[in-house]
C-alpha cells in the first residue's frame, strides 16, 4: 500500500520546490526515505552539516513534533481499522471479540451477502453515486472551466456583473438550496426521478472561480494570439492548448465537485423517495435508521459504508499530483 | 478575492491599447463558452432561491374547515412565524455555539500540522500529509455513522470510555457531532494552509534564519502572516458549513433521542417541508440563506479591514 502511496506524489510541488531551495529542502528529502517508518532518531548524518548556520532545533521539539503526529495519526485512522475490522467479522463475533482486531476473516462472505440482499439494490446505489458524482463533476468542471476561462481571457460587458454574481453563488452553500430546488422540480413535476439530483450538480460556482483564476495566470496571452494567427479557432484553441495548460486546476475542481457530489446528503435525501435512485449515502443512512427494527442491517450498514469509501480514497491517491498544485494556485489568491 | 480582481486588471491592458469604446471580438465564442454554465446557474440557483422567496411569501387559506386550500399572498405572515419560532433560534443558536468552538480548534490544528508539514523538524512527511488526509474522503454520513457506533456504549471499542462518558446524551451529543466533523476536515484544511505555505519562497527563511531566527519565530513571524488569507478562505468555508450541518445530526437521530427534529436550522427546514408546511420551510430556507451570506461575508470584510491597518 505505501509504494502506492508514495510514488504519485513524486512529481509534485513540494518536491520540485525542493529542489531549488538550500538547506530547509535537504532534510525534507532525507525524510523522504523514511516515510512511514515514522521513529523518533535524529535525522540523516548529512542534513546537520546542511542546517549548520541557523540555530539547531533541539531533539526535544523533533520528538515533541513526532509525537504529536503519531498521536494524531491514531485519532484519524483508528475509525477506519475499525470499520475494516467489523466488516470482516461475521454479525455473532461483531459484539463479542475484540473491536480492534481480527477475529475469523468473513468479509468476502459478507460482501457477497451485502450484494445479495434485496436483489442487489447495495450495487445500484454504488453505480448511482458513480454516476450522479462522475459524470455530474465530469460536465460541471467542463463548463465551469469554460466559463471561468471566458471570464478570465476576453473582455466583454457585463464579465464583472457575471463574475460576481458567481462569486456570490459561492457563498450560498449547497444544502440551502436543497428546499427551493425541490420547489421547482415539484412544480415541474421531475422530483423523485434521477435528473432531479443530477442537474443541480453540474453547477460548480466555485469551480470558475478557481478556474478563472487559474487562467488568467497560466494561460498567457502571447500563446492565443499566437494560436490565432496559426488560425485556430477559439474554441479548437480552448480545447486544444488552454485545457492542457490549466489541467492541474481541473482536476482540483473535478475533484471538489465529485466529492461534493458524492457526499451531498439534503439533495438527494429531500428530493428522492423511489429506492433505487438513492445514492449510496442515502441507502445506508436509510438502511442504518431502521437498524433497531431489522437487526441484520447493522452488518450490511458496515460492510456496505466500508466499501463505498474505497472508490473516493483510491481517486484521490491516484490523482494527488494533480490536484495538490491546483488547490495551492487557488488558495493563495 | 481581491487580489484576482487585480490580476484581471494587469493582464487586460495589453491587449486593449484604445480604451474609451470596447469592442469585443470573439463575440459567439464567448457565448458559447459561458452559455452552458449561466444557463445551469441561472435555472438551478437563481431561479429557485426567487421561486422559494416568492413561496415564502404566501400563506394558505381555506374555506370553512374542510374547504378547500388555497395559496394567498400573505406579506410577511411567514416571517412574522419565523422570527416568534423558539426552536428554530434555539437551533440558530446552537450551531454559533458549535461554530465557535469547533471552527477555532479545527484550524488551529489543520494550522499546527500545515506548520509541522512545512518544517524541517518533522520526519514521515508524506505519510502523516495522507494519513491526516484521508478522513476528508468519508461522506458525512458515513462517518456519522462509524463514530455512532464508537460512541455507543455497547458497541465500541473503547467501552471502558463509553460506558462511564454518555458521549450521546444531551449535554455531549452536540460535541460528539463537532469531533465528527472536525474528525473528516482537519486534513482538508490542513492541506488547503499547507499549499499555501509551499508557495512561500524559501528565500525568506535564509534571510530569517541568518538573523538567528528559530522554526517558532520563522512559523509565527513569516509564515502565519503570509498564509493568512488561506486561513480566512477555509474559516469562511467553516463557517457556511457549520450552518448548513444536516447530515451528521440527521444521522445521529437514531443513536441519540437527544437530537430532536430540530436540532439545526437546516433540520428544521426538512421537518417542515415534511409537514407538510413549504411555505413556512421556504421562509426558514431564506432567513439561513441570508444569515450564512451575511456572516460569511462579514467575516470576509472583517478580516480585510484588519489588514488594511
Amino acid at each position: 500500500m505505501s509504494a502506492i502511496l508514495s510514488s504519485p506524489a513524486n512529481g509534485s510541488p513540494d518536491s520540485n520546490q525542493a529542489s531549488d531551495a538550500a538547506p530547509t529542502s535537504r532534510i525534507r528529502r532525507g525524510g523522504r526515505g523514511q516515510a512511514g517508518g515514522g521513529h523518533g532518531h535524529q535525522g540523516p548524518a548529512g542534513s546537520d552539516t546542511t542546517r549548520a548556520r541557523g540555530p539547531r532545533e533541539s531533539p526535544l521539539s523533533r520528538a515533541g513534533a513526532l509525537i504529536v503526529m503519531l498521536v494524531f495519526t491514531l485519532y484519524f485512522l483508528i475509525p477506519i481499522w475499525w470499520l475494516f475490522i467489523a466488516s470482516t467479522k461475521s454479525a455473532p463475533q461483531f459484539g463479542n471479540t475484540p473491536a480492534l482486531w481480527f477475529a475469523d476473516f468473513n468479509l468476502f462472505e459478507n460482501i457477497g451477502q451485502l450484494i445479495a440482499y434485496r436483489d442487489g439494490v447495495y450495487l445500484k446505489w454504488m453505480l448511482n453515486s458513480v454516476l450522479y458524482a462522475g459524470l455530474g463533476a465530469l460536465l460541471g468542471t467542463l463548463f465551469a472551466a469554460m466559463c471561468g476561462y471566458a471570464l478570465a481571457k476576453y473582455r466583454f460587458p457585463g464579465r464583472d456583473a457575471i463574475f460576481n454574481v458567481v462569486l456570490g453563488g459561492v457563498l450560498v452553500p449547497a444544502t440551502a438550496l436543497a428546499l427551493p430546488l425541490f420547489l421547482i422540480f415539484s412544480q415541474v413535476g421531475l422530483t423523485n426521478t434521477f435528473w432531479s439530483v443530477f442537474l443541480p450538480s453540474l453547477v460548480s460556482p466555485f469551480g470558475v472561480y478557481l478556474t478563472r483564476i487559474f487562467a488568467a495566470s497560466s494561460v498567457p496571452d502571447e500563446l492565443l494570439e499566437a494560436s490565432r494567427l496559426d488560425g485556430a479557432g477559439e474554441i479548437r484553441t480552448f480545447f486544444t492548448i488552454s485545457v492542457r495548460l490549466m489541467f492541474p486546476a481541473l482536476v482540483t475542481v473535478f475533484l471538489f465537485q465529485f466529492v461534493a457530489i458524492w457526499n451531498n446528503f439534503f439533495l438527494p435525501l429531500i428530493m428522492l423517495r423511489d429506492e433505487t435512485l438513492f445514492p449510496v449515502t442515502l441507502g445506508l443512512y436509510a438502511w442504518n435508521s431502521q437498524v433497531n427494527q431489522i437487526p441484520e442491517l447493522r452488518l450490511y450498514v458496515l460492510v456496505g459504508a466500508f466499501l463505498s469509501i474505497i472508490p473516493l480514497v483510491i481517486t484521490f491517491l491516484l490523482l494527488q499530483r494533480f490536484w495538490r498544485s491546483g488547490l495551492g494556485a487557488g488558495s493563495v489568491k | 478575492m481581491s487580489v484576482s480582481v487585480e490580476t484581471a486588471a494587469v493582464s487586460a491592458p495589453r491587449r486593449r491599447v484604445r480604451p474609451p469604446k470596447l469592442v469585443v471580438q470573439h463575440k459567439k465564442a464567448i457565448a458559447i463558452f459561458i452559455a452552458p454554465f449561466a444557463v445551469l446557474f441561472a435555472l438551478f440557483y437563481l431561479v429557485p432561491i426567487g421561486y422559494a422567496v416568492y413561496q415564502s411569501l404566501l400563506v394558505i387559506q381555506r374555506d370553512g374547515t374542510f374547504g378547500q386550500a388555497r395559496e394567498v399572498f400573505g406579506g410577511f405572515a411567514q416571517y412574522v412565524q419565523v422570527f416568534q419560532n423558539g426552536p428554530f433560534w434555539q437551533s440558530v443558536g446552537r450551531v454559533l455555539l458549535f461554530g465557535a468552538v469547533q471552527v477555532p480548534v479545527m484550524l488551529g490544528l489543520a494550522l499546527l500540522f500545515a506548520l509541522l508539514l512545512d518544517s524541517p523538524i518533522l520526519r514521515g512527511k508524506r505519510f502523516f500529509r495522507l494519513a491526516f488526509f484521508v478522513p476528508y474522503a468519508v461522506p458525512g454520513v458515513i462517518a456519522a455513522i462509524m463514530w455512532g457506533f464508537l460512541y455507543s456504549p455497547n458497541l465500541s471499542p473503547f467501552t471502558a470510555v463509553t460506558q462511564n462518558i454518555d458521549f450521546l446524551s444531551a449535554d455531549l451529543v452536540l460535541w460528539a457531532i463537532a469531533n465528527v466533523v472536525t474528525w473528516v476536515f482537519v486534513g482538508y484544511n490542513m492541506l488547503i494552509i499547507y499549499s499555501s505555505l509551499l508557495s512561500i519562497p524559501t528565500e525568506i527563511y535564509e534571510a530569517a534564519r541568518l538573523d538567528g531566527a528559530g522554526q517558532m519565530r520563522i512559523a509565527w513571524s513569516i509564515k502565519i502572516p503570509l498564509v493568512m488569507p488561506a486561513i480566512v478562505l477555509t474559516a469562511i468555508f467553516s463557517i457556511i458549513g457549520t450552518l448548513q450541518l444536516l447530515a451528521e445530526p440527521q444521522v445521529f437521530r437514531t443513536f441519540s433521542s437527544a437530537v430532536s427534529s430540530t436540532f439545526t436550522p437546516n433540520l428544521t427546514v426538512y421537518t417542515t417541508s415534511a409537514i407538510p408546511n413549504v411555505n413556512l420551510a421556504a421562509a426558514f430556507s431564506v432567513v439561513l440563506a441570508l444569515a450564512t451570506f451575511i456572516l460569511s461575508f462579514g467575516f470576509l470584510k472583517f478580516t480585510q479591514r484588519k489588514d488594511d491597518k
